[in-house]
């Protein structure tokens, strides 16, 4: 089987943001792998481990994301494609999609696997929109997969519980957390994935027709309204200035 | 024409309150752009929303026949009804279904999507849209540039303002066609009694309530006002709750009205979900906890005492 996963890189959840006004300022972000993503390669690695072929890890994004693909050669992938733009594009769904689908589109893949979302944009967008564009079946928010030849039966979250779901490949399928247990690299996959190759794919060699989003600006949070802590003797007290300030100021319960 | 297509949503045969938020806000697009709204509603039974719905500003109130939940079937269903109607915005809820076929209906009416959406002005005839990113660390502000411009709405965020639409019911013919996911079953058995997604309450517990055998005081205050049961993932790892309750970067996002925090400490991965509630309670016995730089009202003290309290006050005063 041909397995292709996503991998974005973005910034660790602890990075303190700085706002531009397009874009954020990048000095001093640590990026790491976005954890749903982690899900996707392992599970990619597990099925090849399983039925054979090949797991091919892609990343969209500037120069640096290709740190996210030396990480996924260390976990197990054999072979790491970047697709290589300007940073701010990556909130633009429908365009990343357009580039990722086309270059999948060529290689044939089976199965695509990414996360449920990025946790930068949190759009949960990219991979069933690729899905649509490769004309093929989705499973969103898998936490089990089972082939059998090309019949996929798979359980997935919804709202409330769990389903499972009857596909066939060739699929896309976006990773929840419990699909899987992501490995550690191993120091050995470290050393040897500081010399992989990495192909690099150019917007224009993948003919997207463009982006469909302007960023208008970005600003920072709205600030909360200013909070106070509560004076009381006792819990009794507490409580019923609680209910007092949710019900006669907030107006809300 | 520059209408707005609004998708809603029902919940065990009801309207969820989500669908008059984005009927609402697409009526105030709608006035602004010039057009009309029309909201959809997935049933073979739309007669019995289209007043509710006309009351905060439907024109039109489509029922379409789409069957069972498929991201598919919705996918070309919604993708008709937007052939026919030719809107120039449309909304949708970022719920887990909506988050899932909005983004076949991008790919298919060729339109760009702004997702998560949780604030919508208009400039220059085209759709604002306010969206947190970076986990709540940074707003961005998004126009779509294509014809038909897409957006999935984060439930609470719009508020439902009174205003009569015309209120024409009609029925699409609209079907769901080929789906290629087949569903075999489903189990509802560990979930919450009010889903946190679109809870307008939110009474959450963490590591404070020191065991899986104290959830009863949570869920106790949470069954009294209606709310949702959320957990922090402290309490998801160490295996007293399923991870359907954990709310933050891991689990859900949620934006309420009110969200209570009991025994949580208010990391960064936690705030990334709750961060935007307009109420945020919290009750801790830290006081120097992180939680309380984001929580509106603070109580410092013991949960086990202050919550059982809260939860008689709140009885007696509810009723
Ligand atoms: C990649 C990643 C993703 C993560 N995702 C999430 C996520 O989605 N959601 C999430 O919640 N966390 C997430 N976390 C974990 C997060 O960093 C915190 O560890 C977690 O939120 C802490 O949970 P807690 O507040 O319940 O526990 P603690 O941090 O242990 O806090 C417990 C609090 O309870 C208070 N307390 C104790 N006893 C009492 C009492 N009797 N009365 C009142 N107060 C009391 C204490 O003062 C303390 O503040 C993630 C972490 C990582 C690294």
């Amino acid at each position: 089987m041909k397995i292709v996963v996503l991998v974005k890189q973005v910034p660790d959840t602890e990075t303190n943001i700085k706002v531009g006004d397009k874009s954020i300022n990048e000095a001093g972000v640590k990026w790491i792998i976005s954890p749903y993503d982690e899900f996707a390669i392992e599970e990619g690695i597990r099925i090849r481990e399983k039925s054979g072929g090949e797991v091919i890890a892609v990343s969209l994004g500037p120069d640096r994301a290709v740190e996210a693909l030396r990480t996924a050669y260390a976990m197990g992938v054999d072979r790491a494609v970047h697709v290589k733009v300007d940073d701010y594009v990556t909130f633009d769904s429908t365009y990343t999609s357009e580039l990722l689908a086309n270059l999948i589109k060529a290689e044939n893949a089976d199965v695509v696997i990414g996360g449920r979302q990025s946790i930068d944009t949190d759009s949960s967008q990219v991979v069933v929109q690729i899905a649509e564009r490769l004309n093929v079946p989705h499973v969103a928010m898998a936490l089990k997969l089972e082939f059998d030849g090309n019949k996929v039966t798979a359980t997935r979250e919804i709202e409330g519980g769990t389903e499972v779901v009857e596909t066939s490949a060739p699929l896309a399928v976006t990773a929840q957390k419990g699909l899987n247990e992501p490995r550690y690299p191993s120091l050995k996959g470290i050393m040897s994935a500081k010399k992989k190759p990495v192909d690099v794919k150019k917007p224009e060699e993948l003919g997207a027709t463009g982006s469909k989003l302007e960023v208008v600006s970005l600003e920072p949070p709205p600030p909360r309204i200013a909070g106070r802590k509560l004076e009381a003797a006792d819990a009794q007290g507490f409580a019923s200035q609680l209910v007092k300030a949710l019900r006669e100021e907030a107006k809300v319960i | 024409m520059a209408d707005v297509l609004v998708v809603g949503e029902l919940k065990n045969g009801e309207l969820k309150k989500i669908s008059k938020e984005l009927t609402s806000a697409g009526r105030k697009i709608a006035d602004s752009i010039g057009g009309k709204v029309h909201t959809v509603i997935i049933t073979d039974n739309v007669d019995a929303f289209a007043s509710d719905l006309k009351a905060v500003g439907a024109d039109t109130v489509i029922g379409a026949n789409l069957g069972e939940f498929s991201p598919e079937g919705y996918a070309n269903g919604i993708f008709a009804i937007i052939q026919e109607k030719k809107p120039a915005v449309v909304l949708i809820p970022h719920s887990a279904q909506g988050k899932e076929y909005s983004a076949r209906v991008a790919i298919k009416a060729n339109a760009g999507i702004v997702a998560d959406a949780v604030g919508l002005s208009v400039d220059g005839g085209k759709v604002v849209a306010k969206k947190p990113i970076y986990s709540g660390k940074a707003y961005a502000n998004f126009k779509v540039t294509s014809d038909i411009q897409i957006f999935t709405v984060r439930a609470n965020s719009q508020e439902v303002t009174p205003k009569d639409g015309a209120g024409a019911v009609e029925k699409s013919g609209a079907s769901a066609g080929e789906v290629r996911t087949k569903s075999l079953s489903k189990d509802l058995s560990g979930g919450n009694k009010v889903q946190l997604a679109d809870a307008s309450i939110i009474v959450s517990g963490g590591r404070g309530i020191k065991g899986p055998e104290n959830w009863p005081i949570i869920q106790d205050l949470a069954d009294t006002l209606g709310a949702a049961l959320g957990a922090s993932r402290a309490t998801v790892d160490a295996g007293w709750i399923s991870h359907s309750h954990q709310v933050g970067q891991t689990g859900k996002t949620v934006s309420p009205n009110c969200y209570i925090a009991c025994g949580i400490s208010g990391a960064i991965q936690h705030l990334a979900g709750m961060g935007s509630s307009k109420y945020i309670v919290a009750i801790n016995k830290d006081g120097d906890a992180p939680i309380f730089k984001v929580a509106t009202y603070g109580v410092v003290a013991d949960l086990f005492e202050v919550v059982p309290a809260l939860t008689s006050e709140f009885k007696k005063v509810l009723g």
